[in-house]
């Protein structure tokens, strides 16, 4: 028996997920939007920056179907309980990255431990060694002659399975395309493999390649090996570092989400209103502008800490707590970031509200709202389009910072910054434990990188003055 | 004849690569001679402009390239040079002004140090030589008071300064040639006037020679000596301008004569060249004007006609001029222009303007404390009868679209009224004002800017339907807009289309067909012609005149240019510094102008006729700012007959004869 969980964050995820997909189908009917889109997918860079972003999207998304589980029955148990702990989709697929802890640190693919501790050795003496470990290479009766073979056969399996599941894709894809092409199935699998088609699929297939790869390693590998170590309590890096895909994700885009009416609405009305409306909106935001955003996000965490520590019969589960922080982080950082965006499009609007279309409308008492709407909301929306992926990045590493600085996400909730606030310590331990550090590195890299990649093409396609006259 | 300076042999340019390529340049030659004032006349579009930055070598990098030909000034090939030297070339043998005065110049930089930077580079001088080569050059292209006008910053300067201080500029190297891009397109006539009088002036004290590209046959009328017409990419008609302005042989020649409004034509429809310039990124096998001209015939569309001469210098690519050919008759007989039937005799007014004033505060400090105005209107009063045009004349700036906006409270008047029909616009508010918005639309000047470029044709129509709540239903409205269109001259299919899709002759007529929607009784057009070519500018004109007719709308109509007027108005209000300083029947005011003010606005417009016997009326300086305007007559400092009394007192209304108001202390009895 499961419980299913809708944490606040996950609702605003799946109504995020709604919002896109129903943007698409708008802007597929409508040219100015959907010219530029396509642009986007003919690049090279923008195709396999999308690959990358949609694999950590995919596993976003899994993270954040929650559940609990149904203790076992107790002998005259009426109800169900249901456990405390909190799980996800993701939780699930990874089975053993998950479950198999071990007590303390060890270093990626190790088979003993980190810390030298007192243990029995075959005599029953106690002595003071390094133990081996419970699961990391468990399976080896003798690490120093196994472990290696061990180690490539388990690349080479993957390296095999990605070939096939490759192959299959390949294929598949060809036949599908081939029917859109409406051109024989040989030919459209030349096409791709030589790259004579306009979106770059021989790059998409490439990049996805490297994902498959990388799922077929983590598959074969992890029941027997921890890829990236442990940490201070024996769990595996590679669950945290997968885990907190779902943390940068969900403060990159709810933030966005939480601050556009706020930039859209108020930096339109200032700029097509003008006078006194415009004189409150920027003094709001000048004001708000002033104040060190550290400073606010500092304070505004704080009271909630102290708001949710004096009321805990709120939160069911530790999860809840942990989210509804996540979630009032979302808040405040999109509470403090609107007013970039809010001044573009104050200024945006100044100079399209004097533009005679706008005039036309009025001349034909069209109302103010619908003004907005039909005119100015259009032709800003290359700016929105623009600011909205160029954010996203900035999120992601201010959530680090803020995590780094102790006002950022729970301590419980697993993120990046999380991560290398704790690596603080394990860096100055002797000798040092570097794996910590070096995979949240290597993860939210990726994902800034293809992320500002992305936005660089987006922010060509959509620029006017770079757009070629079609 | 004198030597050739300047020798172009089958130049040719290609922007863009593979198909798409477009060669807005194919295979042009001409000679310009030292001394002589060559016109490159032709519509936007033509190829005028890539012909004189491939001159330069200046064609936009890496789209364009010069893909043969060859260029040789003074017998040296230019195409063989390297880009150092031809930097060299740039500026000191061959300058050019460009059309926009105002975008040219570098806002930072001072005057004086703008046109020393040029000077510097091409004559090698150091500090007070240099100095006094720039006060020199100032002085050259008739700028007062150079001493002050050498520390100050473009925006301090009017548009026909910039365009001298531009002219300077471009004259520090001591060029043999000057390449003048449309240089005063973006001038009002009377400061045009000035700025081509310059030109003249210049080029004879120095022997220079210039090659003028315009669209506008009243400047290559004032002062080329010899015209070349250049149609999609190429040349079809060379003629000194004797020859060219008294029989013009191309029949695209023809056509642009024909095609320009004047009051002789004012009863019939103008000459109108079909269609527009064809792309030019297709092959063309027979003769590039074929499909728009209405003498063609079967030779024209398979073979390219070769330069015939037709005597006298004159040189015509056309097969109508091949001694060898004989064309059919009927391609001989020339479409004849049928005639408009009369107007409604005038009836009651519908819109009575009185004493309209729209004033915008100035503002300063942290406060927002209003220090003064800009009396950007003030005090106009006209009246527009039902069915009939009144043409609003004026220069930039003297607050004429200002006007139109207030009449049709888009702007909020300061004071005055405006009554339409029976109700007065200006203490209408909300909801009573927006229900009456069908019945007065407007209609602007840009037609690339006035639709939003993110809606299709078919929206953009039914806005004002959707707004006003006319048509009961969705499909109902439909149905109109495709009417609306076809009485525009567009076709249905383009309903789904979006305004990038359209020409501007084209998206004009959207426009038009916008403002009709509603069904209103006036519409203001603001400038509608301004930004069109001459050909395409006839057949709004034509389309105007004719829902005229058949809707019997009343038009206000703004311009500044004075051969509309003539021949689509009924009367003419002249405005000068947010005031109508003369107003009165359009055969009155243009055959008897009264006022010194329409006097020098009438005498400076360009003409095509008999340009040596004109006299212009130089008006000095420029208008003065509104926010700060004049002691007594807004004229008095331009005038040429002030008198004391014009710097005391503003001039009251005086009448003269029927229907003709003007105020100048001149007539004042």
């Amino acid at each position: 028996m499961i419980k299913p969980l809708l944490l606040g964050t996950d609702a605003l995820v799946f109504l995020l997920v709604a919002l896109v997909v129903l943007f698409a189908v708008y802007a597929r009917k409508r040219e100015h939007l959907a010219a530029p889109w396509r642009d986007v997918v003919r690049s090279r860079i923008a195709v396999a920056s999308l690959v990358v972003l949609a694999a950590y999207t995919l596993v976003g998304l899994m993270d954040s179907v929650h559940f609990r589980k149904a203790l076992p029955m107790q002998a005259g148990q009426q109800e169900v309980q249901y456990g405390g702990d909190v799980l996800s989709v993701l939780d699930i697929l990874l089975g053993p990255v998950r479950t198999q802890v071990e007590t303390t640190y060890s270093a990626p693919f190790a088979t003993h431990l980190y810390a030298k501790e007192y243990m029995l050795d075959e005599q029953g003496k106690e002595v003071r060694g390094y133990p081996r470990l419970k699961y990391g290479g468990a399976q080896l009766s003798d690490p120093e002659v196994d472990k290696w073979p061990d180690i490539r056969r388990r690349v080479l399996l993957s390296v095999l399975e990605t070939l096939g599941v490759m192959l299959l894709i390949y294929v598949l894809f060809g036949a599908l395309l081939a029917r859109r092409w409406r051109k024989p199935v040989p030919v459209a699998l030349r096409d791709i493999a030589r790259g004579r088609c306009a979106v770059p699929w021989r790059t998409a297939l490439g990049t996805l390649g490297a994902v498959v790869l990388l799922i077929a390693l983590i598959a074969n590998m992890s029941a027997a090996w921890h890829m990236l170590g442990t940490d201070k309590v024996g769990q595996d890096v590679l669950y945290q570092s997968i885990k907190s895909i779902r943390t940068g994700l969900v403060i990159g885009t709810l933030t966005t989400l939480i601050m556009l009416p706020f930039a859209v609405l108020l930096g339109m009305m200032a700029g097509y209103f003008r006078g006194w409306v415009d004189d409150v909106i920027q003094y709001l935001y000048t004001t708000l502008n002033s104040i060190p955003g550290v400073l606010l996000i500092a304070a505004a965490v704080l009271m909630m800490q102290v708001y949710m520590a004096n009321h805990p019969e709120m939160f069911e589960t530790m999860a809840e707590r942990a989210d509804m922080r996540l979630l009032f982080l979302c808040m405040i950082l999109g509470i403090t970031s609107w007013t970039g965006l809010c001044r573009l499009l104050r200024g945006e609007t100044l100079k399209l509200r004097e533009l005679d279309y706008v005039q036309a409308g009025s001349a034909f008492g069209v109302s103010g709202f619908r003004i907005m709407m039909r005119h100015l909301l259009p032709n800003l929306m290359h700016l929105v389009m623009i600011t909205v992926v160029l954010d996203f990045s900035g999120l992601v590493l201010a959530e680090a910072v803020l995590s780094y600085v102790g006002v950022g996400v729970d301590p419980t909730t697993m993120s990046w910054g999380n991560m290398i606030n704790r690596a603080r310590l394990e860096m100055a331990r002797e000798p040092i434990v570097w794996w910590s550090l070096l995979s949240a590195f290597v993860f939210m890299f990726t994902l800034v990188l293809s992320a500002n990649l992305f936005s660089d093409v987006v922010r060509d396609a959509f620029d006017p003055r770079l757009r070629t006259e079609r | 004849m004198k030597q050739a300076l300047l020798q172009v042999k089958d130049l040719s340019v290609r922007i863009g690569q593979g198909e798409n390529a477009i060669r807005p340049v194919d295979g042009v030659s001409f000679e310009i001679r030292a001394g002589e004032t060559f016109a490159l006349l032709g519509e936007s579009g033509c190829g005028k402009s890539m012909t004189a930055l491939a001159l330069l070598r200046l064609l936009p990098k890496p789209a364009g390239e010069i893909v043969g030909g060859s260029i040789q000034l003074a017998g040296e090939e230019l195409l063989g040079l390297t880009e150092r030297n031809m930097r060299g070339v740039r500026g000191g043998r061959i300058a050019m002004i460009f059309q926009e005065p105002m975008t040219s110049l570098n806002p930072v930089m001072t005057v004086g140090a703008q046109i020393a930077e040029s000077v510097e580079q091409h004559k090698q001088l150091r500090g007070e030589p240099l100095r006094r080569r720039v006060l020199e050059l100032l002085n050259a292209v008739g700028i007062p008071d150079v001493e002050r006008r050498y520390q100050e910053y473009p925006h301090q300067l009017s548009g026909g300064m910039k365009q001298r201080v531009m002219i300077a500029i471009a004259l520090a190297g001591d060029p043999d040639l000057l390449i003048a891009d449309e240089p005063t397109t973006a001038l009002d006539v009377t400061i045009q006037a000035q700025v081509l009088e310059l030109i003249a002036k210049l080029q004879k004290d120095r022997g220079m020679a210039v090659l003028l590209i315009t669209h506008d046959l009243g400047v290559v009328a004032g002062i080329a000596d010899r015209v070349a017409v250049m149609y999609a990419g190429q040349l079809v008609e060379q003629a000194p301008r004797e020859r060219f302005f008294t029989a013009p042989q191309h029949p695209y020649s023809r056509k642009l004569f024909a095609a320009l409004p004047d009051s002789s034509k004012r009863e019939q429809r103008l000459t109108v060249i079909p269609g527009s310039v064809p792309p030019l990124n297709r092959a063309f096998h027979g003769c590039r004007f074929a499909e728009r001209c209405d003498r063609a015939w079967d030779v024209c569309r398979s073979r390219q006609p070769a330069w015939f001469q037709t005597g006298d210098g004159q040189i015509v690519r056309c097969h109508l001029a091949d001694p060898g050919l004989s064309a059919p008759d009927e391609a001989l007989a020339e479409a004849t222009a049928t005639a408009a039937p009369d107007k409604t005799a005038a009836g009651t007014p519908l819109l009575v303007v009185d004493d309209l004033k729209v004033w915008f505060p100035i503002q300063r400090g942290l406060f927002k404390r209003t220090v003064g105005h800009v009396r950007a209107v003030d005090g106009v009063s006209l009246d527009i009868p039902r069915g009939q045009t009144l043409a609003l004349v004026g220069e930039s700036g003297c607050g004429k679209t200002t006007v139109g906006k207030g009449i049709l409270q888009l702007l909020q008047p300061t004071g005055g009224s405006v009554w339409f029909e029976n109700l007065e616009l200006t203490r209408l508010k909300g909801e009573a004002l927006r229900s009456q918005r069908s019945q007065f639309q407007i209609i602007f000047q840009d037609p690339f800017s006035s639709m939003n470029p993110r809606m299709s044709v078919g929206d953009i129509v039914e806005e004002g339907m959707a707004a006003q709540r006319i048509g009961r239903s969705a499909a109902q409205r439909r149905e109109r807009v495709l009417e609306l269109l076809e009485q525009v001259g567009l076709r249905p299919e383009h309903v789904r289309r979006y305004p990038h899709e359209f020409s501007g002759g084209q998206r004009q007529r959207i426009c038009i067909a916008r403002a009709l929607a509603v069904s209103p009784k006036l519409i203001v057009c603001d400038e509608p012609t301004s930004a069109l070519d001459v050909s395409v500018q006839a057949q709004i004109l034509n389309l105007l005149r004719d829902l005229q007719h058949s809707l019997g709308l009343s038009y206000l109509f703004i311009t500044h240019d004075i051969s509309v007027v003539s021949y689509l108005a009924e009367r003419i209000a002249v405005m000068y510094l947010g005031r109508i300083v003369e107003q009165g029947p359009v055969s009155e005011i243009l055959d008897r102008p009264r006022h010194p003010y329409t006097q020098a606005l009438l005498s400076a417009v360009p003409s095509i006729d008999q340009a040596g016997e004109r006299k212009v009326i130089r008006l000095q300086g420029d208008m003065p700012s509104p926010s700060n305007p004049p002691q007594g007559c807004h004229f008095h400092p331009r005038c040429p007959q002030a008198m004391a009394v014009c710097r005391e007192i503003y001039p009251p209304v005086s009448e003269i004869g029927a229907d003709h108001r003007l105020r100048c202390h001149l007539f004042n009895n």
